[in-house]
């Protein structure tokens, strides 16, 4: 389809703006004027609506089918929450009104929100103060690793490691690298397929700043030595963090801040349902203990003995700012939403089906594919395409074939430590009915790998384009479109 | 609760394939030990009851002030389309597009907001957005020192102070050295800037227009800069590149900034879009997403992420960022909008904006004990010197119905009379009129 400027019909327009109403004409002076037009395109409104609806009409979305990409959780979304972040009394509110005097009291709605998510969000996962500064999950990470590097600065710790299991998120590392410190992989033991306790102890030391755990971890598998390793941690005066990236699974059933936990990141967009808008806007908050408490970035919210609300700046040990304002409050305020519709039971029940979902189907491929740890999983559950490789089908083509089906494939070759990986998280939202014909789709794949494995390859077909040429993509760089 | 629809014969049925009893079989890797200490959430209620709440917490924001606060983040109109277009479920309900053949829409998207971003900016490649103005700085930032291998960095005093906040947290663990100059009569100070580099220097940051509404042409510190190795940096605002000289016309390595103004409203802070171009040359050093247009098997064109190898979930430790999220659903927006507004539209917007905030500052000079700082050119936002505290006079404007700039007292020792005033196209002759002779019984009284 052709790219929207190459549309562009000189003399068009898609806006009328009102008239200068003011007896003003200015010009800039020549020195700071651009020498040319800017060179956009020139389109009526209706120009624009057909090439973006041609465009969404090539693209898949949860309202479109199953979304089955493991550790994504792309579960449905109330349209309810859309409906409430749109409300004018917060869309069109500037985000320094409250820094003004007498500003604040205009504000006491969307300081309340904020206020009463953070004490929500501290009760789902047992933690004493949220932030919801971040803006996305990885930036949630990198938050935590800021607030674990203040919390040592300040006790006179000169600690410079960082211990990931391999099992975790890519982020992970890359958070922990980019907050300053040397990054360490924990092995995972092969036979459990969770952390490799042993092998932490060899590796953990007075150097050890934290240890970052997600639980359930990547494979979906829950890790029931938590305690054991906040011990651990705690022995040597590290902190424990806990990726909540898989919050989806355990909601009233575990809360990482009753396992001695100190740092929590949440993804709301995962968990707490935002639409992912093809990639963002997220929301990543950060819960601490006490201890952890003071470090917190400003400004935090205080609620006053009146009960009105308030913004605090008066932090001296913080980390300072890692966002311009409150978060990403549009996110936060349909997370907020969210909780209210679901409740105490709608949040457990949440993680029930979601865990469900998953084990059917698992249980429900065991014969067809290899499972590298057959035991019960969480919300998402890791399969190999170890059977497939034989006929030289891999899981690139497996996912290309469900595309054909009809279905968004599952993430492929992660967690890296599982070969030929399939991860697949249903989600709690799906039906039975569902997941039933996905479950179909993946075992006439596994028979088309053997009978026929060549049109495996090929896929897919029925999409507007087939697999693209990644090589070219990464040689050529076409990656603007400068001249009409 | 209505979103799961597995019932409970259905369940059975499901866990008897699972060989599982009941569904607290399957949370048996919980130890009881472990199990929650509490749960306490209220019982979840209707969509009828949370509506009602959630108005009622929204009549209690009073967003209806006449609005000349900007500091950065504007009150622009949204054509109607933009939310018509952005809303799409399709777009709206899809993942970050890692299976290109389901996500054409998605990519296509964000491979015409990188030709947009570069088109404003003049430069030659834009990733596919970052979180907000100030971590698309410090990005920008890390850029630099990567590419130079220098530690050092120099601030110039009109660089949003929020952002320059946000460099200083970022940083805090890492050995990167900070220097700041000061403005003088509103521009960048070259004299002390130029004394300030040296050949630790990975980088100079700039602002246009500045943070005091300041127009400038940074060309004679770029080239300065590009001849001792060093990067210049300029935050820019989007809506004045339809007028001001783009930063690749000045000679400018990397420019940023807050893409808000680009269709995405104020909505108390987020989620907002930061930009990021370059030069091409600097292509593989710039972070995060970048979609690239390519061939499939058959020769037929279409997109994909490309240089996903630099990425968090395979480099790991050794990325070259870790944004994983960005704020694609806002780059959408500001491409639906910038395709709206188009050649003309922009230069309209611009225009409105630089002549209603000219109007203003002459109504405003007319204010007995009023000053209004007019040593350099200004666009649509300008600041003026009141004849008592700034912070004041703005908390009794917000009582008279307006929201009448930002104080600049906030962030600056010493301008505690200093007021930030900003007009968008949304702003009438009218309402300029009655903020003009509000200020005036203020500050009068």
């Amino acid at each position: 389809m052709s790219v929207i400027f190459e549309k562009s019909i000189k003399g068009r327009k898609g806006i009328t703006l009102p008239k200068n109403d003011v007896p003003v004409d200015v010009s800039i002076p020549q020195k700071y004027k651009r020498e040319d037009e800017p060179p956009l395109c020139e389109l009526s409104e209706l120009d624009v609506v057909r090439h973006f609806t041609a465009l969404s009409t090539k693209n898949y979305g949860v309202d479109t089918g199953l979304y089955p990409l493991g550790s994504c959780t792309m579960k449905y979304n109330p349209k309810f929450c859309e409906k409430i972040a749109a409300m004018e009394g917060f869309s069109n509110l500037h985000p320094l009104l409250p820094q003004l005097k007498r500003g604040g009291m205009l504000t006491q709605g969307a300081l309340a929100v904020l206020h009463e998510l953070e004490a929500q969000l501290c009760e789902i996962t047992a933690m004493d103060a949220f932030t919801l500064h971040p803006l996305a999950g990885a930036h949630g990470e990198l938050t935590g690793m800021m607030l674990i590097a203040a919390y040592h600065k300040n006790k006179g710790n000169s600690k410079n490691e960082v211990l990931i299991p391999d099992e975790a998120h890519g982020t992970n590392p890359s958070s922990a690298a980019i907050a300053g410190y040397k990054v360490r992989s924990i092995p995972t033991d092969p036979e459990t397929g969770t952390l490799d306790i042993k092998a932490l102890q060899s590796i953990i030391s007075h150097n050890t700043a934290a240890i970052m755990l997600t639980n359930p971890n990547t494979l979906g598998l829950f890790n029931s030595d938590v305690k054991k390793i906040a011990q651990i941690a705690h022995s040597f005066d590290a902190l424990l963090y806990y990726d909540g990236a898989n919050l989806n699974a355990i909601m009233g059933k575990f809360r990482p801040g009753d396992a001695d936990f100190d740092v929590v990141h949440l993804n709301l967009h995962k968990t707490f349902a935002t639409p992912h808008g093809g990639g963002g806007p997220g929301s990543g908050p950060v819960g601490v203990k006490k201890h952890l408490e003071p470090f917190l970035p400003i400004s935090r919210i205080a609620k006053r003995s009146d009960g009105s609300y308030a913004l605090d700046y008066d932090h001296p040990k913080s980390i300072g700012y890692i966002a311009p304002f409150y978060g990403n409050f549009e996110v936060c305020l349909k997370a907020y939403a969210y909780i209210l519709l679901l409740g105490k039971n709608g949040l457990s029940q949440v993680s029930e089906t979601a865990v469900l979902n998953a084990n059917y189907i698992m249980h429900s491929l065991k014969d067809h594919y290899h499972i590298p740890f057959l035991k019960t999983c969480m919300h998402e559950c890791v399969l190999s395409a170890k059977k497939q490789m034989e006929h030289g089908v891999r899981a690139v083509d497996i996912a290309k074939g469900l595309i054909d089906r009809g279905f968004h494939p599952p993430t492929v070759y992660f967690p890296l430590i599982v070969k030929e990986a399939l991860m697949i998280e249903p989600t709690e939202t799906e039906s039975k009915e569902m997941i039933d014909s996905f479950i179909e789709a993946m075992i006439s794949i596994s028979k088309e790998a053997q009978e026929n494995p060549e049109t495996l390859k090929e896929a897919p077909v029925s999409t507007p384009v087939g697999r693209l040429d990644e090589t070219k993509a990464a040689k050529e760089m076409d990656i603007a479109y400068l001249s009409d | 609760m209505s979103y799961v629809s597995v019932t409970p014969d259905q369940q059975k049925e499901m866990l008897k394939c699972c060989g599982a009893e009941s569904v607290d079989e399957l949370f048996n890797d919980i130890p009881q030990e472990l199990r929650p200490l509490s749960f306490s959430l209220p019982e979840g209620k209707s969509e009828l009851e949370v509506l009602n709440h959630c108005r009622n917490l929204s009549d209690r924001n009073y967003s209806h002030l006449i609005n000349f606060l900007g500091a950065g983040y504007y009150d622009h109109y949204i054509p109607a389309a933009v939310d018509a277009l952005a809303g799409r479920s399709e777009f709206y309900t899809a993942y970050t597009p890692y299976q290109p053949e389901l996500s054409q829409g998605t990519l296509q998207a964000i491979y015409e907001y990188q030709s947009h971003i570069c088109r404003l900016t003049g430069l030659k490649v834009s990733n596919a957005s970052l979180y907000d103005g100030g971590t698309a700085l410090y990005e920008a930032c890390q850029m630099a020192i990567n590419a130079t291998k220098r530690p050092k960095i120099i601030l110039d005093g009109g660089v949003n102070p929020i952002f320059r906040k946000m460099l200083y947290s970022y940083t805090a663990n890492l050995s990167i050295e900070f220097v700041e100059v000061q403005v003088s009569h509103g521009q960048s100070n070259r004299e002390n800037l130029f004394n300030e580099i040296d050949e630790n220097t990975a980088a100079v940051i700039l602002q246009n227009p500045n943070f005091f509404g300041v127009i400038d042409d940074h060309s004679d510190i770029a080239q300065k800069c590009s001849r001792m190795g060093v990067m210049t940096i300029q935050s820019v605002y989007p809506i004045a590149m339809a007028l001001l000289k783009t930063p690749a016309q000045q000679g400018i390595d990397i420019a940023t900034g807050e893409g808000q103004s680009l269709g995405n409203g104020l909505s108390f802070g987020g989620p907002y879009l930061g930009f990021i171009a370059a030069r091409k040359q600097l292509v593989r050093k710039m972070p995060g997403r970048i979609v690239a247009r390519t061939v499939d098997k058959s020769g037929k064109e279409g997109f994909v992420l490309s240089l996903q190898a630099r990425e968090q979930h395979i480099r790991r430790e050794k990325a070259t960022s870790n944004i994983c999220t960005n704020e694609a659903l806002c780059a959408l927006r500001a491409s639906i909008h910038l395709a709206l507004l188009g050649k003309g539209g922009l230069k309209e917007v611009a225009s409105l904006c630089l002549n209603k905030a000219h109007y203003a500052k002459e109504r405003i000079k007319q204010i007995p004990g009023v000053k209004v700082m007019e040593s350099s050119p200004t666009f649509n936002e300008f600041t003026v010197k009141l004849p008592k505290d700034a912070a004041e006079c703005v908390g009794e404007m917000v009582e008279r119905g307006f929201a009448a700039g930002f104080p600049l007292g906030r962030y600056y020792k010493g301008l505690e009379n200093y007021l930030l005033i900003a007009v968008t196209e949304k702003r009438s002759k009218h309402e300029i009129g009655l903020l003009a002779e509000t200020l005036e019984a203020v500050i009068c009284r």
